[in-house]
């Protein structure tokens, strides 16, 4: 198994970063070119969640990006630091009913993890009270380049 | 690709053209021109994304919160979208009922005369 480790300050701009190396290792791992969007928005939802809770909980704490290739899957975990009780995607979609009555403009973490449930082949939310930790994956070609 | 920003009006219509990401980076900028231009009295808001090339829930909530603005004051915020990928982030998150999605500026015009 070959991995790529990151690490990076709870900066948005950060964000943009992670994202385009996700994409740029899921391309590497042969990651079909038609999933490559959705592993470009998973990951960017799931390190923007992670930036939005460290700003709130523990801004000077990192947030780690994993990227591996194992068994013919490309594998991405995003682990915070910041204390969650939000739930895993099985709870589904907030209403919208709901979200028009939120504030305007207000960050809206349930839609981020419905994002992702929506769009990774496979996904594991393991929310804590020392912080969440997002396991996705999508099916790489055999013929993938190694990422590292 | 960074965020650009631009918006015009037309009748009752105020156009917004946004081109690049819309992430949780740059998705302030567009919020605080929604904010303004509401502010303002702009309360019909035709937002067009055929020039996004990302859009996250950042960026879907920024368009809510547009929305819920617009709303108490009987305006609207709808959208021009034509993407595949853009338009999937929608109907992921069901705000497809949400929102009146458009194929074209005239199109949305159209159908914003109609309205009247």
């Amino acid at each position: 198994m070959a991995t790529v480790e990151l690490t990076f300050s709870a900066l948005p701009a950060h964000v943009r970063t992670a994202r385009l190396l996700a994409t740029a290792i899921a391309r590497r791992t042969g990651v079909e070119e038609s999933l490559l969007d959705e592993v470009r928005l998973a990951v960017g939802e799931a390190c923007s969640r992670a930036v939005e809770a460290h700003r709130l909980h523990c801004p000077g704490e990192p947030i780690r990006i994993e990227l591996c290739d194992d068994s013919g899957r490309f594998e991405v975990i995003v682990t915070d630091s910041a204390p969650s009780d939000e739930q895993g995607p099985e709870f589904g979609v907030p209403r919208f009913d709901d979200i028009l009555g939120q504030g305007p403009g207000v960050f809206m973490p349930g839609f981020g993890i419905a994002v992702i449930a929506g769009l990774a082949d496979d996904v594991e939310v393991y929310p804590s009270q020392k912080g969440m930790r997002i396991r996705m994956s999508w099916p790489a070609a055999a013929g993938g380049l190694s990422p590292v | 690709m960074d965020l650009k920003l631009d918006h015009h009006s037309e009748d009752r219509l105020t156009i917004v053209e946004v081109e690049g990401e819309i992430d949780v980076y740059t998705a302030p900028r567009l919020r605080e021109l929604l904010i303004d231009l509401v502010n303002k009295g702009n309360f019909h808001l035709l937002v067009n994304m055929e020039k996004v090339d990302f859009l996250d829930s950042t960026g879907l909530g920024v368009l809510v919160g547009g929305l819920k603005r617009v709303r108490a004051h009987d305006g609207s915020l709808e959208l021009v979208c034509t993407q595949e990928r853009i338009l999937k982030i929608f109907r992921i998150t069901g705000l497809t009922k949400v929102f009146g999605i458009y194929a074209s500026v005239d199109e949305a015009k159209e159908a914003h005369g109609r309205d009247k």
